[in-house]
Order: structure tokens, then sequence, then C-alpha cells
């Protein structure tokens, strides 16, 4: 944690509501979100209790699962599931517009440009909390090696037809969501402490409730008695007032209200099973969906509440406005988003369960450029961030004292000015060192020559982006009385080099691969899929 | 030949040489693919390194060198040429400016390019792991020696590996591990997980690969072998190439009672000084520790010390650059830097335990990794961070802490989750920092302003 967040958050203690962590927005907001609200059953892993779903926040799709350890009713609410992602997923693939994109010719090898088609705009999962993104992934990777009846004809249990593509779908966002700076599935409570700082842990602003009454708490309330109550509170029959935001709900729901609801379900479907006419299965069906309707009832009410959580989250968030370098932010993910949709509609075989060791590190390295490039860009979008780098010596703002104008002493000299710059800042630079600045939006780079006594004062030399000529180009070179900030970080981090291919994967890492089967096969069927 | 049988041999330079000799016959006449040598700090691996190219040269087989930064790449250079000026050696670089130092530009033999092609045909060419994974399209090395193995990551082991078919691989399994900035859990338990180190991924595909270890440290001396093979090498013991008594410390100005000038004293008799401040939580740039690494620097050079040791019987004097100031953050390091200059002190390295990695002094001062914290972190706990912190020196290491941190240790013992299918590293950091301050703890000077 940075000194100036911690300083935030001592100031949310003690003026007893959060302060801001950020000035602008540094998340991708898409107009028409689909919100994801699920619950778990406990006691079974990703075994889902039931969600609510949608992009309208007046009319979310309930989604119940009345006896979750019941198989084709967990495929059932996958379906259900499948018929709301998939088609809000699908709705972005048509508005596409014209990109290029540079690939390696398969003939000659080398690398060229290539028009391809890239989606205007791309879907945006939002669950309230980061354990909401791990049951995303969770999901994904339970169906998508499923088998439908059409694939299959053999599998003793096959999955609805969308099912194992709706798992491969959350996998993709679920794999997105472990990029840096990516927004196609973000987490509420992550984005909201992102540019809110509260008087509670970190770990406390896992809780959605209390994370919204620090930001935002109800007329005439403190930040950390709100968050308190939203906590902790309970009704004279023991239940949370402000249920949690799950996917786990509380133990006193389970025990008190969910497991007999759900017992009574159970009885009401053996009644029904074991009518004898007509008659009595009418009457025993109406007890059924009864039965269910309490459910249903229960699995809504807990949902309800976080629901309405994530639109007031994403209300607070939209009254940001958008950090500069979000957009371009987003084109990434609208590209790992076509990219993704190309290969499921070429036919391509479900994401495999493991990476190999090219995939592995081609995505970490992806990543840890990703991590870069945002932490860069937040603070080149966010003097407040920025304020941050500065305080740890990454960074120095400061008012240009002088320019002197030198040359190379090349036959075709290049512009080298000396710039010196007065800051209060306390950089930890030493001579040579690189620094950056951003003119006209690309990053101008400066060498440290000389520095004063105490500091203070600093002489740049400026190395690049002053145009081919003698003379620079107009306003590329820092004028005197010009306030500028330097970056001790490059704030394009460049790319490493390619990694081989996986069929030229090297001896230290067990490579090169034998011949695999093309498709990984479908999980094998065990006891607890027959209950 | 095996460890054991190694460390029977009374005479130190015996047992290394031994040791040597069985790498460099596995390595030259062996048919395993890779060959893995752990060297404790100071063992003499850069020694080991330039011998092996220097004999695998004479044998006709064309060497690449790979090595993790730029300084390191440099230092292989000039000790090759320091030892066979006329072996034709090859520097690839980068393309940025300024991108080897400068020294190189006056060795006859060495030719430096940011091509891989211009360098064809050289007996040996060594560049760091980043620039040669640009290296495409070129006749693969019959030889490669991999420098810092253990400090290097297994995706850019990945990226280079093609390169050469068969690979010496030479570090210290006790250092810094490899880092990535962001979490790769993920792979966590994959034989090839991208952010592990080399040396990991490569046995864990290739267990058979012959493993040797270089026994003897020549740079810790008596006083430190033992401490530092014990916390941080449990089950590779190695020892310490000179005797009790070998090695001295001797100032010219005497002690005038000071808490610096005792902690100074202590160090010089025993090799060890712990100066302690009393208990508080401070923040990172604790300015009184920062004062008081400050006040032992400036004493350090005030007294005038004169070392004695197998290199310099007739005593050399401890002068800065021989003197150095290890912390664990970068803001300590600048804040120290601030304090020192403010006594006049400006020729003494301050630096992370990351950057001195692989350097040596006569004497460090080192600032405590839990020192004034109110909590104890896997980043602060790391073996490696304080093993590099304690094994920099060849006669004294002082270190400034504040009190309570063995408190600090049992209230965070490490809860790091345990993931399947990782080899769980040993002695933990929680493990290694009690046994060290157990050992200071009987070299311990109060601070008093």
């Amino acid at each position: 944690m940075s000194l100036i967040t911690t300083l935030a958050r001592l100031e949310a203690v003690s003026r007893d509501r959060a302060q801001p962590a950020a000035t602008v927005r540094h998340r991708h907001l898409s107009d028409r979100p689909l919100v994801f609200v699920p619950l778990t059953t406990a006691g079974e892993a990703g075994a889902p209790l039931g969600a609510l779903v949608g992009t309208d926040r007046d009319a979310p799709r309930l989604l119940v699962v009345p006896q979750p350890r019941d198989r084709d009713l967990r495929f059932a609410f996958l379906a259900e599931l499948a018929d709301v992602v998939l088609p809000y997923v699908d709705s972005y693939g048509e508005a596409v517009e014209a990109a290029e994109r540079t690939e390696t010719d398969p003939e000659t090898g080398k690398r060229v440009k290539v028009e391809v088609e890239l989606c205007a705009d791309a879907p945006q999962l939002i669950v309230p909390s980061r354990a909401g993104v791990e049951l995303v992934r969770l999901l994904g990777r339970s169906m998508r090696f499923r088998r439908t009846a059409e694939e299959d004809p053999q599998a003793p249990f096959p999955a609805p037809p969308r099912v194992p593509l709706l798992g491969r779908w959350l996998t993709h966002f679920g794999e997105r969501a472990r990029v840096p700076g990516s927004s196609l599935l973000l987490a509420m409570t992550d984005v909201l402490s992102r540019h809110w700082a509260t008087g509670q842990s970190s770990l406390e602003d896992q809780h959605l409730g209390a994370l919204l009454a620090w930001i935002d708490p109800p007329e005439g309330r403190g930040g950390a008695e709100a968050a308190r109550e939203r906590e902790l509170a309970r009704d004279a029959d023991g239940q949370l007032l402000y249920p949690p935001a799950g996917p786990a709900t509380d133990p006193a729901f389970d025990n008190k209200l969910l497991a007999p609801a759900i017992e009574a379900y159970d009885r009401a479907r053996s009644a029904l099973a074991a009518a004898e006419d007509g008659v009595e299965a009418d009457a025993r069906l109406g007890e059924l969906t009864a039965a269910e309707r309490r459910v249903r009832d229960l699995v809504e009410s807990r949902t309800l509440p976080t629901w309405r959580a994530v639109w007031q989250g994403l209300d607070l968030l939209r009254e940001l406005p958008e950090g500069a370098h979000v957009a371009e932010r987003w084109t990434r993910d609208r590209w790992s988003y076509t990219g993704h949709r190309e290969r499921v509609l070429a036919g391509e075989p479900p994401q495999p369960r493991r990476d190999d060791p090219v995939t592995a590190a081609t995505k970490l390295a992806t990543r840890e450029r990703e991590q870069a490039r945002l932490e860069a860009q937040e603070a080149l979008d966010d003097p407040l961030v920025m304020a941050a780098r500065r305080l740890s010596g990454e960074a120095f703002a400061g008012e240009v004292t002088d320019v002197v104008m030198t040359w190379t002493e090349s036959r075709r000299p290049s512009p080298r000015p000396l710039v010196t710059v007065r800051t209060d800042d306390r950089p930890h630079l030493a001579e040579g060192a690189r620094v950056y600045r951003s003119s006209n939006g690309k990053p101008q780079t400066a060498e440290l020559v000389a520095r004063e006594e105490d500091g203070g004062v600093l002489v740049l030399r400026v190395l690049d982006r002053m145009g081919r000529g003698r003379e620079p180009e107009p306003g590329s070179v820092p004028e005197k009385g010009e306030r500028l900030c330097f970056t001790l970080f490059e704030h394009e981090p460049r790319g490493g080099a390619k990694l081989p291919d996986p069929e030229e994967t090297p001896w230290t890492h067990g490579g090169p691969p034998g011949e695999e089967p093309a498709a990984e096969p479908a999980d094998p069927v065990t006891e607890e899929d027959i209950l | 030949m095996t460890a054991e049988v190694m460390s029977d041999v009374a005479d130190p330079g015996a047992a290394a040489a031994l040791a040597t000799e069985a790498i460099l016959h596995d390595t030259l006449h062996g048919s395993a693919r890779g060959v893995v040598v752990d060297s404790p700090p100071g063992a003499g691996k850069s020694t080991l390194v330039v011998r092996a190219a220097l004999e695998l040269a004479a044998a006709g087989r064309p060497l690449m060198v790979v090595a993790q930064t730029n300084a390191q790449v440099d230092d292989l250079v000039l000790r090759l040429a320091e030892k066979n000026p006329d072996l034709p050696v090859g520097r690839l670089h980068s393309s940025d400016s300024d991108p080897y130092d400068k020294a190189l530009d006056e060795l006859a033999n060495v030719r430096t390019s940011a091509k891989a092609a211009d360098l064809a045909g050289l007996d040996v060419v060594l560049s760091t792991a980043a620039k040669w994974a640009h290296v495409k399209g070129v006749e693969p090395w019959r030889h490669a020696i991999v420098d810092e193995a253990y400090q290097m990551r297994s995706d850019a082991l990945l990226a280079v590996a093609g390169l050469f078919e068969r690979a010496l691989f030479v570090g210290d399994p006790g250092q810094l591990d490899p880092f990535s900035i962001v979490g790769s859990e993920q792979w966590a338990g994959l034989s090839y997980d991208p952010s592990a180190s080399a040396v990991t991924t490569l046995l864990a595909h290739n267990p058979g690969l012959p493993q040797h270890r270089l026994p003897v440290s020549w740079r810790l001396p008596a006083s430190a072998a033992p401490l530092v093979s014990d916390a941080f090498y449990p089950y590779t013991p190695f020892r310490s190439g000179t005797g009790p008594g070998d090695r001295r410390l001797a100032f010219a100005v005497p002690s005038d009672g000071s808490a610096p000038d005792r902690v100074i004293d202590e160090a010089a008799a025993t090799g060890w000084g712990l100066l302690q401040l009393p208990a508080a939580h401070t923040p990172r740039t604790d300015p009184e520790a920062v004062g008081a690494v400050a006040a032992v620097v400036r004493r350090l050079l005030d007294r005038e010390g004169a070392a004695v040791s197998e290199r310099f019987p007739d005593a050399a004097p401890l002068t800065a650059d021989r003197i150095a100031v290890g912390t664990a953050h970068r803001d300590q390091a600048a804040a120290v830097r601030a304090a020192l200059a403010r006594l006049g002190v400006t020729e003494v390295t301050v630096d992370t335990a990351n950057r001195l990695q692989g350097r040596e002094y006569d004497v460090t001062v080192v600032l405590h990794p839990l020192s004034g914290r109110p909590d104890a972190t896997a980043f602060h706990l790391e073996t490696g961070r304080l093993c590099v912190l304690a094994s920099r020196h060849r006669h004294a290491c002082i270190v400034v802490c504040r009190d309570g941190v063995t408190d600090l240790l049992d209230d965070y013992p490490s809860t790091e989750p345990v993931q399947l299918g990782t080899v769980v590293k040993f002695p933990d950091g929680w493990e290694a920092n009690h046994a060290v301050l157990a050992h200071l703890s009987a070299h311990r000077v109060t601070w008093t302003p």
C-alpha cells in the first residue's frame, strides 16, 4: 500500500467517509453491462443455487436451482443462463470496424500488416465481488468440456446444447479478468476500491454492502457505523438485514430458511412421483410448484439487495469522467473478444485444462506488460495517482527554469536541449538515468545530466521527439516557465522477444511435444455424477 | 563424486579443486545435456564460469554464455579477456544507447555488435538472456553456459533454450528467487511454471542431470560461513576457505565509546555486530535507524580501518569502496544515501538486496528488512533477501535493527498458501530469520543516541 493510500484511509477514518483514490474512472464501463449476481450452495464446490442476471436494472432474470444437488436441475439452470448470456455476448459480434493486425506471413516469415475486422464494442460482465470472478472461472471450467447429445450420442449425461459454449465464454471472461486493466469481466468491489479509499481494511472492502456504506452512506449516517450495520445487523429471526454479496450465503440463512424450503421441495417432488391418479397428481403438482416458488422467493430475497448494490456502484462510477487511456485498453478487450469469437466460429476446441509451457509464458509476459502499462497510464491520466508515484520517488513535477540549446557532434547535428527543472519532489535518480514526459500524448525521453546539491534542481538533456531537422519542431522542446511532470518509468512498456512455437518447445521445458489428440476428452463420469 | 567425499578433504583449496574438476569433466566429457552447479556466496562461481568457457573454447566447441544483466556480461567478458587476451570473444548487446561497458572497446579480441550474425564464428559469444531471446534463425550453439541460473525465470530459459544443444547451469540457490509483478498462482505446481526459476523447470523435466556443488566460500570469513551455511543452506553445507584469524580488521583510531564505535569493535573482533534500537513501529525510511546506519559508516571511515587477509597480508586500508550498505527497499537506500551525503560520505555503495547480488565488500552495514515493521510480509521474510544481505562481506557485517523483531516473527509465521505440486523451499524465511537473529543477539550493542 502506498503512503498516499494509507493517508487516504486515515482520512476516511477521521472524516467517517470514503475518500477518493482517483479523480477519473480507470476502467471501461459498458453502456449495457450484463450484471450477474450468483449464489452457490454450501458444501459443494461450484454448485449454483441461483442467480440474478440481466442488462436491465429494473428487470433482472431470476434463475433458481430448487434442489442444487440434482444434476438435471443444475443443467437446466446452466441452459437458462446460456439463454441469457450467449445472446448478449453474440449481440456484439455484428457491428465490426476495419482494423490492422501484424501477422507473420507463413511463406516469407516476415511481419506483415493484415486487414481484419474488429468488433466495434464488446460485452461486459459485472459480478459483485472477486469470489464471483472465481465462480465464473469455475463454472466455465465445469462446462466447457461437456458434450452435448449432438456431439457425442453415447454420452450418458449429455449437456443441454448451448452449455459447453457458455463454458468456453465464461472461461474466456475468467482468463481475461486476470489481465491487469482489462474490463471484460469486472468485480464491483475491486473497481470501487480502486477509486475510493475506505476506513476499513482491504479485506473488509470485499463486502460490497459495507464498501458502499463507506462510499455513499445513507443520509445523516457515518461510514464506519453504516458499514458495521451492513455487515452485522440481523432481524428478530437472526437473519442478516443485508445479505452478503455471495456467491456464498449466510449459514443462518442456509440452516433456518433454505434447508427447510429445499426439504419441502424434495418431499413435494417425491409425493408427485408417488401420485396414483391424475387428480392426485394435479394437486401434488400444485404443492410442488408452491414449494419451488418458496425457494425462488428465498433466492430472490438474497440476491436482489446485491443486484441493487451493483447498480448503485455503477451509478457512482459513472459519475467519474473516464480516464484518457481507458478507451485504448478497452480496444485490447475488444481484440480479445473478437479473437475468441473467431476461434469459436472456426470450430476450434475448447481452451485446454492446462496451458502448455509456451502459452503460460506468453500469458505471463502479456500480463506483466499490461501491468506496467496500466500503472503508467493510470498515473498519466490521473494527478492523484501521479502524486503517489511522485511521493515514492518514481516521478517528479516542476517548473522549467532554463533551456539551453545544444546539438550532437555528428555530421548532421540533432538538437539536444538542456532543460533545467526545479522540483520539490525527491525522485530516486542517478546521473544518466532516463526520465519520460508526455509530449502531445507521446512519451519524450530525457536523461539526467546533473543534479544540484540539495537535489531540487535537475538538468535534463532531451533526447527524442524533436523532428528530423537541426532545429527542433515547434512545441517539442519544453519552454522556460512551463510546468512539467517527468516519470522514471516508461510510458509504453516494451514487449519481450517472441517465444518459440509450441511445436518447438525446448528440451529444458519437456519438449518437443509428442503427438497429442487434437481435443481433450470430456471429464470422465464419476460417482458424484450419478448420485 | 559426492558432496560428502568432497567435504572430507581437509584442505579447502583441494576440496574446491576436486569439485571443479568433476564439474569440468561432466561438462566436457559427460553425456547429459545439462549440468547444474550450485554455488554458495563467494564460492568462485565466476571463476568457474570463466574457466569452463576457456576449456570449452579450447576444445573447439562454439560457446554462448547467457547472463542475467549487462553488468554481469561485461564483467565476464573482462575476466575472459584477462585470462586469455587472444581468445576471440563476441559481446552481443542491445540497440539502446550505451549498451555495454566502454572498457570493452579497449580489448583487441572482443567484437561488439547488436546483431548475432556479426559475431558468428567467434569462439565465445556473451549476452544477456533478454538479448539472446531476440536471436532467431541461427545455427544452434553446441554449448552454452547459463550464469545466475537460479535468478533466471523459467520463461526466460524457454525463450533461449532453443539456441543451444547442451548447457552448464551455474547459480546460487540461496539468493533471491526471480519474481513476477503479476500473480502466477494459475501455473503453480506445473513443472514449467513460467514464474519459477529456470533450474526448477530444468530439473523437473530432466531429473537425471548431474548436479554439483562448490563446497568452499572464499568470500565469507570463518566467522560467517557456518552461520550462513546453517541458516540458508541447511542441507547443502559449505565452509569458508579461510580459517579463524586468517582475516583481521583493526582500526588506527580507538573507540570513543559511542554505540557505533562499540558495534564496530564487536564486528571487527567477531565478524558480526548488531546495533539495536529501541522497539518502535516506524515508516519504512525510519529516520533514527537510517541515521544509525549512516553514523556507523561515517565512523568506519573515520577510524582508518585496515583489513588483513590472504590477499593483503600487509593490510589494505578500509576505504569507502570496500564498504556497502544493504537495505530491503529502494526508498530506504535513497534515505541512507541522503543521510550519508549529509555526513559527507558519497563513495559508499548503498543498494537493495536485489542489486547487491553477486557483489563483494570488506564490511557491510545492513538495515534489517524487518526493523520497525508492524507486520512481516512474504517479501520481508524471503529467505534470499536476508541471505544476500548477510553474505556480501569478507570481514564483518553490522546489522542495524529495532528491538522486537523476534516477537514480530512469532506474530507472523509464514502463511503463504501451499500449492500442490510445488517443491516447498527450505529453510523458510521465518526459520532463517530466527537463526540469524539468535546468532546476532550475542553481538548486540544498544544504540544510545
